[in-house]
């Protein structure tokens, strides 16, 4: 007799699950990582995501902090009048505030200069405009850098007629005027009617450190930085100054890292050997490129030895630690994609392996989940960040519903002939192709992703992690431990595994074997819907998707052992991490046909899968 | 023992083979002889859009021969189907020489459209037929051999054979795509221009092209009946119906699905062949799984395990499919998944089971045990 259920052996789950735990602790210190770094994350925009996610991050990045209050604060400061007594007082957390009480002599008395340091730009001499941005960047106003950018960028003009300071835009045979304090409209004027504020190059050199030091004082950690970032090897004696003000009253760890790092790189142009020798030990085995590179002009050009030396075995150290980086992204990104595999394959580890129905329809309701999840986005538009804690039952609940359709229309009169299910089911595939075509579209549809999916987790500067990839991951897992859970803990999983074990049996014993059937078949299109929820976040739903990962999944199920959820976790996170560690040589599409080959003699080695099942007789 | 003796007690085969020979000889008749003008003129169109079916018609006895008798259900002939057609493809490609677009006497065009000097050594010899047309065979043989010998040895059965065989194809698909394969990638080997000397525009080469199908079908369908009869066949459908109980017998299973698995291929092999100057144009689109799928339903429609069936259900399905994309392309999935499911609830012996059941009512011979189930 044989019992094709997953725990039945212990013996062959034993190396799974030694397996399994391994990831699952992977999985768990980067799900620590994202906890305890969340403080210190960067969230920059996901370049590998699609342009949607990508915009998303563009944006969240664009805004930082931004509560609309500081800016009428400020403004009601430079009045100068009794409305600002009016105005709320900003809180103590309020950046403003503490932009006031950190950058010394930045006091309220000197604020309304900016508008007469802006008016002054008009003038004719360098001397004056120079001077004048000089005050712009003194007055501590928030606004400031942005003015200076674009004084930088060439972007500031004067209106001739009475000298305002305006921001222009060609339009046909004229420039359109917005103010350049207020971003107020002064509407289109001739083209000899506004005239650029030249500058010259020292004043650029200067307007640079100006720059950077005032975004260093940013009251934002991120913008400061960027800011001491954006000066790793490129710092002037002017920025120098504006870095050691502002290491001495950093707190926040980050910043003050990137700032020591950019006055280490400056160190070895240092003119004696010790100074060099210092900078050498600070960079240390710093991952910023600019520190490498750095390095490496520093050996190319160093003529005493200690220095070479330590220079030398500070590169090395880099490069040690780089590589191992990439082989922490590889192996992220292959159980990133082996979590895709998982999810894509858990149910069909039910559907196929605990029932044995051949579903080639699964990948269908992937595609369902996915399109469930556009849909619960079309009706809640302005909070797409909650949509996916709907969209998850929603897709649930219309895979379900389909599957258990599926189960009572078609697949229960074909048990017992798994080659005409299995023809059946195709049938039912394109059909629900060709439906979501009619209805819905053709067309690939957009899905957005929560504001919270977007970005990336920055680990170190040679390795950040994008989140989506992250919480799909720790999704799967979470899919996998309920999945096992309801098999091995709730009456319907005892009454699935009795059925599967010994239908008739069961049946004596009261079990309505056609319900649980039903149910079970239910649940594995269900866990399909949910996992079209998570790939509806990394890849193009469209109506062809579900096609793109049958074979996959079956794949996976087949080389894990049919009827063992382990074995299908164990495969999945196996042939993603290989498909990951080929890439590189073969490249994407080789890796593919390659794992697919292994897979075809894996199976003549071991027709039964990683993990067969076995008997439990033996074991009583 | 004549050439005609398999067919004996095979009254649908004698009935199929005879209409095949019908339309073999007027087809040529209303196409070349009857005036264009004259409404009973066929279109160079119609012409080789009925080659083509009958190409299909060998691929579905090919497929019929190995799931009706053997009990392999085979999710990967479609790649079979593509290699001989990949073989053909690259003889019409040296055939066209210097009136490519970029005039090279050697290279094809996506040759040198990729920058390559030298043609690789697998395009070497394909410019002459005796070579591609061995080809045919025995690149989809060897593949069949080397996949069935690793499978068979290792009892690889049932539903996992259909699902390694899908991934056979799955992986040759995404092979074939990449163009450092050399065989022109996404675009495939199109722009043929003549065969054998032969314009491949000329109605009497379409004509030509007709017949070899047609007479191809005649002696596969003949070479399958063949076998069918033979001591061969019976142990095959005896490893069909209780595979383990043949092997305690004495039997060696793995090598009689070997050899019927191979041949099968073969077949499959010389129908992409004939296909391929019939469209014009072969690319990795062949290979995917769903082509190797729908063949199958061509089999199911027809009824599975009466070769015959397999021609029937090859021609209608595809008439269908013809009419329904022309008419109402939305419908065209809609009917071929409504097909599988219909077919497979309700007419599990196809359409040949509906002849047989009419003929029986008439005779009531004792039913033959159609179509055991291997699992």
């Amino acid at each position: 007799m044989r019992h094709p259920y997953p725990s039945g052996s212990h013996a062959s789950t034993c190396p799974a699950a030694a397996l399994v735990a391994a990831s699952i602790l992977v999985a768990l210190l980067l799900a620590c990582a994202a906890v305890g770094q969340t403080a210190w994350a960067q969230t920059t925009a996901d370049t590998s995501a699609r342009p949607g996610a990508a915009a998303a991050g563009a944006e969240t990045e664009a805004v930082p902090e931004s509560d609309g209050a500081p800016p009428s604060a400020v403004r009601a400061r430079l009045d100068g009048t009794a409305k600002a007594s009016a105005e709320p007082e900003p809180e103590p957390g309020d950046p403003a505030r503490r932009l006031d009480e950190q950058v010394p002599g930045v006091g309220a008395p000197e604020q309304p200069s900016l508008e007469a340091a802006l008016a002054a730009l008009s003038e004719r001499s360098f001397k004056v405009k120079e001077q004048a941005a000089t005050d712009i960047a003194a007055s501590g106003d928030p606004r400031a850098a942005d003015l200076l950018k674009a004084l930088l960028d060439g972007d500031l003009y004067y209106r001739k007629d009475d000298g305002r300071i305006v921001r222009a835009e060609r339009t046909g045979d004229g420039w359109t005027l917005t103010e350049a304090l207020t971003g107020e409209s002064l509407g289109t004027v001739g083209r000899r009617d506004a005239k650029k504020i030249t500058i010259n190059n020292p004043m650029r050199t200067k307007l640079r450190a100006d720059l950077a030091a005032l975004t260093l004082a940013s009251p934002d950690p991120a913008v400061r930085f960027s800011a001491a970032r954006e000066m790793l090897g490129t710092a002037n004696t002017a920025s120098l100054a504006a870095l050691e003000t502002q290491l001495a009253r950093e707190e926040n760890a980050r910043v003050r890292d990137a700032i020591e790092l950019a006055l280490a790189i400056a160190g070895l142009e240092s003119e004696t050997p010790a100074g060099r020798l210092a900078a050498v030990d600070a960079i240390g085995s710093s991952l910023y490129p600019e520190a490498r590179n750095a390095l490496n002009r520093l050996i190319t050009a160093e003529a005493d030895a200690v220095v070479l030396a330590a220079a030398q075995a500070a590169r090395a150290d880099i490069e040690r630690r780089l590589k191992n980086n990439a082989r922490l992204e590889t192996l992220f990104f292959g159980l990133s994609l082996g979590s895709v595999l998982v999810l894509a394959a858990i149910g069909l580890a039910i559907t196929f392996g605990v029932m044995g129905v051949i579903n080639m329809a699964h990948g269908e309701l992937i595609m369902l989940g996915a399109y469930t999840t556009y849909l619960v986005q079309l009706l809640m538009p302005n909070a797409i960040d909650y949509s996916l804690f709907v969209a998850i039952p929603a897709a649930f609940l219309v895979a379900g519903l389909f599957g258990v359709a599926i189960e009572r229309g078609v697949i229960r009169f074909l048990y017992g002939r798994p080659l005409e299910t299995l023809l059946a089911t195709f049938g039912i595939s394109l059909i629900l192709q060709q439906l979501v075509r009619t209805i819905i579209s053709a067309q690939n549809v957009v899905v957005e992703n929560p504001s919270w999916m977007s970005g990336s987790l920055a680990i170190n500067p040679a390795l950040s992690l994008t989140y989506n990839r992250v919480y799909i991951l720790v999704f799967a897992l979470l899919v996998f431990v309920a999945l096992l859970l309801t098999l091995r803990r709730t009456a319907l999983g005892l009454q699935v595994r009795a059925v599967s074990q010994n239908r008739a049996m069961a049946r004596a014993m009261g079990v309505r074997s056609a319900r649980v059937d039903a149910l079970t078949f239910g649940l594995g299109a269900g866990i399909a819907g949910v996992a079209g929820v998570a790939l509806s976040q990394l890849t193009n739903v469209g109506p062809n998707m579900g096609q793109a990962y049958i074979i996959d999944s079956f794949m996976v199920v087949v080389f894990g052992g049919v009827g063992n959820l382990w074995g299908t976790l164990v495969a999945g996170l196996t042939l993603g991490v290989a498909n990951k560690l080929m890439e590189p040589w073969t490249g994407a599409v080789l890796a593919k046909i390659l794992v697919l080959v292994f897979i075809i003699l894996f199976i003549q080695w071991r027709p039964r899968g990683l993990f067969p099942q076995r008997g439990r007789a033996a074991e009583g | 023992m004549g050439p005609l003796t398999p067919l004996r007690g095979d009254s649908g085969g004698q009935a199929m083979l005879g209409v095949l020979l019908l339309v073999a000889i007027v087809v040529p008749v209303l196409n070349l002889v009857v005036p264009e003008g004259s409404p009973w003129h066929m279109s160079t169109y119609t012409v080789t859009l009925l080659g083509k079916y009958l190409t299909y018609a060998l691929l579905a006895v090919a497929v019929d021969l190995v799931w009706g008798h053997l009990g392999i259900l085979s999710l990967g002939h479609g790649a079979f189907f593509a290699l001989g057609g990949y073989a053909m493809g690259m003889y019409l490609m040296r055939q066209i020489g210097d009136r490519g677009v970029y005039g090279d006497p050697v290279l094809p065009d996506f040759m040198v459209f990729l920058n390559w000097q030298e043609l690789p050594w697998f395009w070497q010899g394909f410019d002459m037929f005796w070579l591609a047309a061995l080809m045919v065979v025995l690149v989809p043989g060897v593949l069949a051999l080397v996949f069935g010998w690793l499978a068979f040895r290792s009892r690889v059965t049932g539903v996992y054979l259909s699902i390694i065989t899908q991934a056979l194809t799955y992986a040759l698909m995404l092979a074939f795509f990449r163009n450092e394969m050399g065989f022109g990638g996404n675009n495939g080997l199109t722009d043929f221009k003549d065969m054998l000397g032969f314009d491949l525009q000329a109605s009497s080469t379409r004509v030509a092209l007709f017949l070899a199908s047609a007479l191809a079908l005649a002696l596969g369908y003949l070479a399958c009946r063949w076998i069918l009869s033979s001591r061969l066949g019976r142990v095959a459908v005896a490893i069909r119906d209780a595979e383990a109980r043949t092997r305690f017998i004495g039997y060696r299973v793995d090598r009689v699905k070997l050899a019927i698995w191979t041949f099968s291929a073969m077949l499959a092999g010389i129908a992409g062949a004939l296909y391929v100057p019939q469209v014009g144009i072969i690319n990795p689109g062949e290979f995917s799984p769903l082509n190797s799928i729908e063949l199958v339903v061509w089999v199911a429609v027809g009824g599975r395990a009466t070769l015959y069936g397999a021609v029937i259900g090859a021609i209608v399905v595809n008439y269908g499919k013809t009419y329904l994309t022309g008419a109402f392309p939305e419908a065209w999935l809609f009917a071929l998944g409504g097909l599988f499911v219909l077919v497979t609830l309700f007419l599990p012996q196809g359409i040949a089971g509906l002849f047989q059941r009419l003929g029986r009512r008439k005779a009531a011979p004792p039913s033959p045990e159609q179509a055991g189930e291997a699992t």
